[in-house]
């Protein structure tokens, strides 16, 4: 894009524009996703527990309640406890929230929808992702109280455990592709959902439901929520704050949300490819025409925010049917569950590819040749 | 202004919050607030990294020592929550010490860079970071024991380099294994065997 807009305006002037741009779309998802989600997790709490959650406030089914809610915290009192470590109180709640911020610059939205088209996409969402828990151990710790300093220790403890179990669910996609490139890890599960890495063999699909638990105690959600776990610790790590830097905190954990069920649909759920591929169905696709491949390409990014938005209702669900975990329950399923089948599901999907390279259907209709084949290769690669 | 230069701008711009931060660590008194700002120099480092195009070794960065700094801080919160905010105090004598090193350093840092005639060459003429090739293919194929980047090297004597980085890999996943059974080892609870239990066990013997 621009390389197109250079040719109209001053090369510097286009590069600037069109960063902006993408900077503003990026910031757009990520505030209109926190709205939206907060509205839908009042709305489905509400269905589960047998009310009707918000309904007056913007007329039907009270869709400028987060507008409301957020002109209510605008309002409040910006306190600053005497005992907290003022500037780092403060910074807190942004470090979070630019963690997550961050993810959306390499997180596609269809194939080459991306700011910034990242040769190791998946890592960058994982390292990236994981610097968000530095804002709530920093805002933990300068708060100066011991709910929230509690709170903190806890979150630490959590997320850096299970960023180990995620960081191997999340190799095996890339172990089936051949690329940590997120745009090639989507464009490789092209077609029907049977294309879906999630269907590629009986390992994928246990390692995605590992992904889910290790994503959902990674953004402190509910059954993992024990940071914030109100019961014990009056609010952990948000115990003292109030105000705007609350709303920050909410945001980024909302965004967070987005950005992990979206990162789970682009590795295991096809992304921007469809249970129907209703786009090269219809002939959207960019050999027929530049315009009908873009049409294509918003179905695709249609679809990919329909199976994000999807993962956080799936996520809300879970908040509000599940009890919360104690932390050595927590710590449990983690280092006695999750590692041990996640490394497991990486060996069997080893060996899978190694045996059947052509998926499950191929693989078992020409099983025999490609054992055969796949026995020689040992000896091909001695000689080079 | 006819025209901003937005990959120098940054590169000024990540290079000056890297070094503002890293002197704000040695300033600073109170350990938690040396780990922030060693957290933000070690991202600005990551933010250079990504401006020179090597997208792997950035988000390794990020992960590897930024993430890393988060655990120093948790330790250094858990060994100095004694009282609210612990400040430390450098004494006249390791100043004196820590600058001659640091000034050692540096002294040597910056004649090696200004030696090599490849680094003082004006920036147009460098490749842009947007046609720099992927690396991080050619990367995880060096580490799986093939020089992707030597395929075409035909002399006997030069193929040496062909073997990659498969050895060293295995070696310190190794080293990495040993380490975290010995960590399980030593964190593990311990169950001793007491006076009392073996006494019994012994006084059930025939």
């Amino acid at each position: 894009m621009a390389e197109f807009l250079a040719q109209y305006v001053p090369s510097w002037l286009a590069y600037t524009a069109v960063g902006l741009v993408q900077a503003a779309l990026c910031l757009v998802v990520a505030l209109a996703s926190a709205a939206v989600f907060i509205w839908l997790e009042r709305k489905v709490s509400a269905r589960i527990q047998d009310r009707l959650g918000p309904t007056r406030v913007g007329g039907r089914f009270g869709w400028l309640q987060p507008p409301a809610d957020g002109i209510k915290l605008l309002c409040k009192e910006d306190i600053i406890p005497a005992a907290a470590d003022a500037p780092l109180y403060r910074i807190a709640p942004y470090i979070s929230f630019c963690a997550v911020f961050a993810v959306f610059l390499a997180l596609p939205f269809a194939s080459g929808w991306v700011a910034l088209d990242l040769n190791a996409g998946a890592f960058f969402v994982l390292a990236v992702a994981g610097l968000e828990v530095f804002g709530v151990i920093l805002g933990g710790y300068a708060s100066g109280s011991k709910w929230s300093l509690y709170g903190a220790m806890r979150a630490a403890a959590q997320v850096i455990s299970y960023e180990i179990p995620l960081a191997l669910c999340v190799v095996v996609p890339v172990l089936i592709t051949g690329s940590m490139n997120l745009v090639e890890i989507g464009d490789s599960q092209k077609g029907w959902f049977t294309s879906w890495y999630l269907f590629h063999d009986p390992f994928t699909f246990v390692t995605f439901w590992v992904y889910v638990t290790c994503v959902t105690a990674s953004t402190n959600r509910a059954p993992f929520d024990l940071p914030e776990a109100e019961s014990e610790l009056v609010a952990g790590f948000l115990t003292e704050y109030s105000g705007w830097r609350w709303v920050v905190f909410f945001m980024a954990e909302y965004a967070a949300m987005f950005v992990v069920s979206g990162f789970g649909a682009v590795l295991f759920l096809g992304g921007w490819n469809g249970p129907i591929p209703l786009a090269s169905l219809l002939g959207l696709t960019p050999e027929n025409h530049a315009i009908l491949g873009w049409l294509g390409n918003l179905l695709g990014m249609a679809n990919f925010i329909t199976k994000a938005v999807l993962g956080v209702v799936f996520m809300i669900w879970l908040r509000w049917t599940l009890p919360r975990l104690r932390i050595d329950q927590v710590m449990t399923t983690c280092l006695k569950y999750c590692v041990p089948i996640a490394s497991a599901m990486l060996a069997g999907v080893m060996i899978w590819t190694y045996l059947f390279p052509k998926g499950v259907i191929d693989g078992v209709r020409h099983s025999a040749p490609v054992v055969q084949q796949a026995s020689a290769q040992p000896q091909s690669g001695d000689h080079r | 202004m006819d025209a901003i230069n937005w990959h120098s701008f940054f590169f000024l711009m990540c290079a000056l919050v890297a070094c503002t931060f890293a002197i704000a660590v040695v300033i600073a008194s109170n350990i938690v607030r040396m780990a922030c700002y060693l957290v933000i120099s070690l991202a600005a480092v990551a933010g250079l990294f990504f401006l020179a195009g090597a997208d792997f070794l950035g988000a390794a960065q990020l992960m590897v020592y930024v993430g890393g700094t988060m655990v120093l801080l948790v330790f250094g919160v858990m060994l100095t929550a004694r009282g609210p905010f612990v400040s430390m105090k450098t004494g006249p004598a390791q100043w004196l010490v820590a600058l001659m090193a640091a000034g050692a350093l540096l002294f040597v840092l910056v004649q090696a860079s200004f030696s090599i005639p490849a680094w003082a060459g004006p920036l147009a003429s460098q490749p842009q970071p947007a046609t720099l090739p992927a690396t991080a293919e050619q990367l995880g194929y060096g580490l799986l024991g093939v020089r992707a980047d030597q395929l075409d090297q035909r002399d006997a004597v030069a193929r040496g380099g062909l073997s990659g980085y498969l050895l060293p890999f295995e070696i310190i996943s190794v080293h990495l294994v040993v380490v975290l059974v010995g960590a399980a080892y030593l964190a593990r609870a311990k169950r001793r065997v007491t006076k009392l239990s073996t006494n019994t066990a012994g006084s059930h013997k025939p």
